[in-house]
Order: structure tokens, then sequence, then C-alpha cells
């Protein structure tokens, strides 16, 4: 298992609910917990990841996606078996959408 | 735009194929459920974290109250993508704990979504302890007078002690694709050998664990669709006018002379074929081409 932290600086995002769960932690899929963070422009994200090696792809990924949406001021805890990076952003669009209360 | 009736797509969302939390929404009534421990309040697995391999942050395992039917249910719902739906201690303790929280609340059911090869192997004895604690908790839920109803119809079906789990409670509902027994099929053929039971043999796996098979044999008391709404169906009408019965040792005596029996009725058998068969099935072979309601119609008219 590797553990990464990654924080990138990100527009505000507006909660609809307390915290947000997608997705299951199985063959090829993670899950991604959104809880409201400490900083209103930034989003915190902490992986645990079963593939090792891997930190450069999902700090791309990951920056991508703060660049892309309004995901500041949470923090997204995330529980990978080995998802492909298109599935990580599907799956980080998914939950910032369920927690902003846009699309289920 | 009113198409007619007799066009519109009846839409199914297959049992089997769904995530715990979208069975959990799916078969209870909508937007009842409220989740004790959710995800953001709950603890991954110790063990796993020890052994480097990354948790759930339910731990496989979604419990919470809901109505079904408009009637008060506590629930518990494992997610079979999640290592199996293997019990782990977290995992066992949020279901002996919603157990617990049945004996003195008293709903009118607990449901129970199996879907789990049974102990999560990697937390060994922790995760022994857990699965026989859940299975003294199913029986001290029943025997408060709640009834538990085990639905079995997901991708690990129920295996191990969670294949004991499951009879323990009051009664079954199935799905064809769904699967029921004690050593799985992988565990069977690597301790006795692919000449006593070849488990890639996908048909016979079904034929000696599947629905249907548990069906007609009276292990599981409703067989229905792979559809949560038929899951859900299948638990309303179960629940219906169910009087859970007090515990005695003269029905478990007799429960122990009719398992005896049938043991010995079906000994040598080696196929689900042969045990239709012997069951007084005129065509064992057409058994796995027959649809749900056929079954049903078929089992009926089968010699007590």
């Amino acid at each position: 298992m590797e553990k990464l932290e990654f924080r990138f600086p990100a527009q505000p995002a507006t909660p609809a609910a307390g915290a947000a769960l997608c997705g299951v932690v199985g063959s090829g899929n993670l899950e991604i917990l959104i809880r409201p963070g400490d900083e209103a422009d930034a989003c915190v994200v902490s992986v645990k990841t079963s593939a090792r090696g891997f930190g450069r792809i999902w700090e791309a990924v990951i920056a991508e996606f703060a660049a892309r949406h309004a995901a500041g001021g949470t923090r997204i805890a995330i529980n990978d078996m080995g998802a492909t990076p298109a599935v990580v952003s599907l799956r980080l669009g998914q939950a910032l959408g369920e927690y902003t209360g846009g699309v289920q | 735009m009113n198409a007619p009736v007799a066009n519109k797509l009846v839409l199914r969302r297959s049992y089997f194929e769904a995530s715990a939390r979208a069975r959990v929404a799916a078969v209870l009534d909508a937007g009842s459920f409220r989740e004790f421990l959710p995800p953001e309040a709950s603890e991954p697995s110790p063990h796993l974290a020890v052994l480097d391999i990354p948790g759930a942050f339910d731990d496989g395992v979604i419990v919470g109250s809901a109505t079904l039917g408009g009637r008060p249910v506590l629930v518990i719902a494992q997610e079979g993508q999640f290592m199996g739906g293997a019990v782990g201690e977290i995992h066992g303790a949020k279901i002996v704990g919603l157990l617990r929280r049945a004996v003195q609340e008293k709903p009118a059911a607990v449901i129970f979504m199996a879907d789990s090869g049974g102990v999560r192997l990697h937390e060994a004895n922790a995760g022994l302890i857990a699965i026989s604690e859940v299975m003294r908790a199913v029986l001290d839920t029943r025997a408060a007078g709640v009834p538990v109803i085990a639905l079995v119809g997901g991708s690990c079906g129920a295996f191990g002690g969670m294949g004991i789990v499951s009879r323990l409670c009051s009664a079954i509902v199935m799905s064809e694709e769904g699967r029921l027994a004690l050593s799985g099929p992988e565990v069977i053929e690597t301790v006795a050998g692919v000449e006593e039971f070849d488990s890639k043999d996908r048909a016979l796996v079904w034929r000696v664990t599947g629905g249907k098979h548990r069906y007609l044999t009276g292990d599981c008391a409703e067989l229905v669709e792979d559809d949560a709404a038929s899951f859900r169906d299948g638990a309303i009408a179960l629940l219906a006018g169910w009087q859970e019965p007090v515990p005695a040792s003269s029905t478990l005596r007799a429960e122990q002379t009719r398992l005896t029996e049938r043991r010995q009725r079906f000994a040598g058998l080696r196929d689900g074929l042969e045990v239709w068969q012997a069951l007084g099935v005129a065509e064992p072979r057409q058994i796995p081409l027959m649809d749900r309601d056929s079954l049903v119609a078929l089992k009926k008219g089968l010699p007590a």
C-alpha cells in the first residue's frame, strides 16, 4: 500500500450535504469520501492505494480535477484498489457532484 | 406523450450487479434509510492496515434503520465487491451491534442483505470470533421475537460462516443467481480434488448451490427474479403475517430429524440433477432453463 497526500488550490465548492461517498474498494475501483476541509480555496486529498509507484499519475489526475472543478474547501479521502486514471477522474467528478447536490 | 402500457419498458435493476448502497436504496422504502456509523464516522479495518491493504471506510457493511412497506425495519447490507464481503472484526461488530439494537427496539424485522464468502481470513481469530458473535446475535434477535430475513442474490452468494448465518435466519429470499452453501466450490476443489468437484464448471456450481436448487430443497423460502424490486416484494410478502416461532427444543429436534433423513435420502447423489429427480421432478434437465414463475409452479406440484 502507498499513502499519498496532495493539496491543490481550487475555487470554493458549495456543499449540499455534510459528506459524500461514492465507489467501492473493489478490484479496479476505488471509493472517494468528500468532507468539508479547513481552507476554502484548497482541495486536500489523501490517497491509500494498493498499487505502488503511481504517485506522479495521481498528482496529474488530481491537479486536473482541482483545476477543472470548484472543489475548494474540501478534504477528500480515497481508498483505491487499482483504479485506472480515467476511473479516478470519473469518480472524483461523481463524488463532487453528490457533495454539491448536483448529478447523482 | 403517453405511451400505451403494453409498450412500456419494464426496467430492471439487477440485484446481483448492484452495490450494497444501491441495494439499500432500491429494496427499502424510498428515502427511508438512515445509516448508523456512516462512512465518515466509521473506522476502516486496523488489521488490513497492518497488512498494508487499503480498507473501506465502512469496512464493507452498511447498517441502519428504514421502513419496508411502511413497517420499521433494521437493515444490514454487505458489500460483496470489497474483499468478497468477508467478515472482519469491525464489519462483524457493526452487524452484532445492529442485531442487539433490534432486540431492544423490536422492529418488524431485520433485513440482512448477505453477500459474503464468510470469515475475512486476513483478520484470523478476530474474524472467526466476529462471525460466531453474529451467529449468536441472530439467534438472540429471533428469540426476542424479531424475524431476521436474509436476502441472498449478490455476486459472492453466502458461503462459509455467512452460509451458516443465513440459514440461522428466520427465512431466506433468494434469486436464481444467488448461491448458498458452506464450503465454496474452490475450497472443495482445493481440498478434495477436481474429481470431487470442478469449481470451473459454473453450471454444476449453480446446480448444487444456486437459488433454484435451494428453492427446490426448501432451504430458501422465496425464489425471486434478479431484480431489486422483486427482492423487495419477496421480503414484504414473507413478512406479511409472519409470526416468529418461540424457540423450543422439540422444534429443534424435529428439524434435526428432518435434516438427518434428508441427508440419508440424498446420500451418494453428486449433482443437483440427481437430487431434483429424487424429489420427483420428471425432467430435471429442464430446471436450469425454466423461468422463476414456472419453477415456483412446478414446486407446488411436487410430492410433499
